[in-house]
């Protein structure tokens, strides 16, 4: 009501300039989760990090449950294979999901110290969906694993 | 916040220098997505750690970046060449700026 009545004393240039200046700091504040979470789906997360280089689908492998009760806690283990030499190396791994309110759930970094290109965890699953792993190599490769995972209880809060 | 006490174990204890040892860790830690609400409705703020690293006698070894889509207490294993003995710094930063960090000895047999 009272945003009507404020209205009605504005002319329309008052009207369209205010209107700009709302949408402005409402995209301002859109944009803030939007720095933090660049991508909206797995599509723009995926792109955002492969670009248009061509992926290769071979020596990428995710090891994780089928089935997984329960979505909060589901046991990742990504292995790439490489020899890990300052020459070749795999310098990152993406893990993105299909399903989930947010595409990426992380990106772990590997140096030739690393020894091999393996890293394990738990994420979480919104539902049942396939997570991909991306593995980013210092060749300049791009190497792409999908798993599928059933989820039963959905891991988000929800 | 500033107790939760994280953990690290290595494995094996007595690699020699060449060796691939794993590291194991895990800390406590709410990892709150920002997309949950409360009873009365409000979004409860993010609070996620972000950055996990870890280096070795200054070098960098591992580090992770981390999404709301990582689990609560997150567990994180990775695995370093063994160079020679040193000790291992591993540093976890949330959103609210804190840092926890540890450092595990290595040894060499």
């Amino acid at each position: 009501m009272v945003t009507q009545m404020h209205l009605e004393t504005l002319d329309r240039r008052q009207f369209i300039v205010g209107a700009g200046a709302a949408a402005a700091i409402f995209a301002l504040f859109r944009s803030f989760p939007a720095a933090a979470e660049p991508p909206a789906d797995f599509d723009a997360a995926f792109k955002a990090i492969v670009g248009d280089t061509e992926t290769g689908d071979a020596g990428v492998s995710i090891t994780m449950p089928e089935i997984a009760e329960n979505g909060n806690t589901v046991p990742f283990t990504v292995a790439v294979e490489s020899a890990m030499t300052p020459e070749d190396y795999v310098k990152a791994v993406h893990l993105l999901s299909t399903g989930n309110p947010q595409p990426v759930i992380a990106a772990f970094h590997f140096t030739p110290l690393s020894g091999v290109a393996t890293v394990s965890g738990r994420m979480r699953l919104a539902k049942t969906q396939d997570v991909v792993a991306v593995a980013e190599l210092s060749t300049g490769k791009f190497l792409v694993g999908k798993q599928l995972v059933k989820v039963t209880i959905g891991g988000c809060g929800g | 916040m500033s107790n939760n006490k994280p953990r690290a174990k290595i494995s094996p204890a007595n690699a020699k220098v060449g060796d691939i040892i794993e590291v194991k860790t895990l800390i406590s830690h709410v990892m709150e997505t920002g997309l949950r609400k409360d009873k009365n409705g409000q979004t409860i703020p993010r609070n996620i750690i972000n950055k996990f690293t870890a280096t070795f006698e200054g070098e960098p070894v591992f580090s992770g970046d981390l999404h709301p889509g990582i689990s609560a207490n997150p567990y994180i294993a990775f695995h370093m060449r063994l160079t020679k003995p040193g000790s291992l710094e591993l540093t976890w930063v949330d959103d609210a700026g804190e840092t926890y960090s540890t450092t595990v000895p290595v040894t060499v047999s």
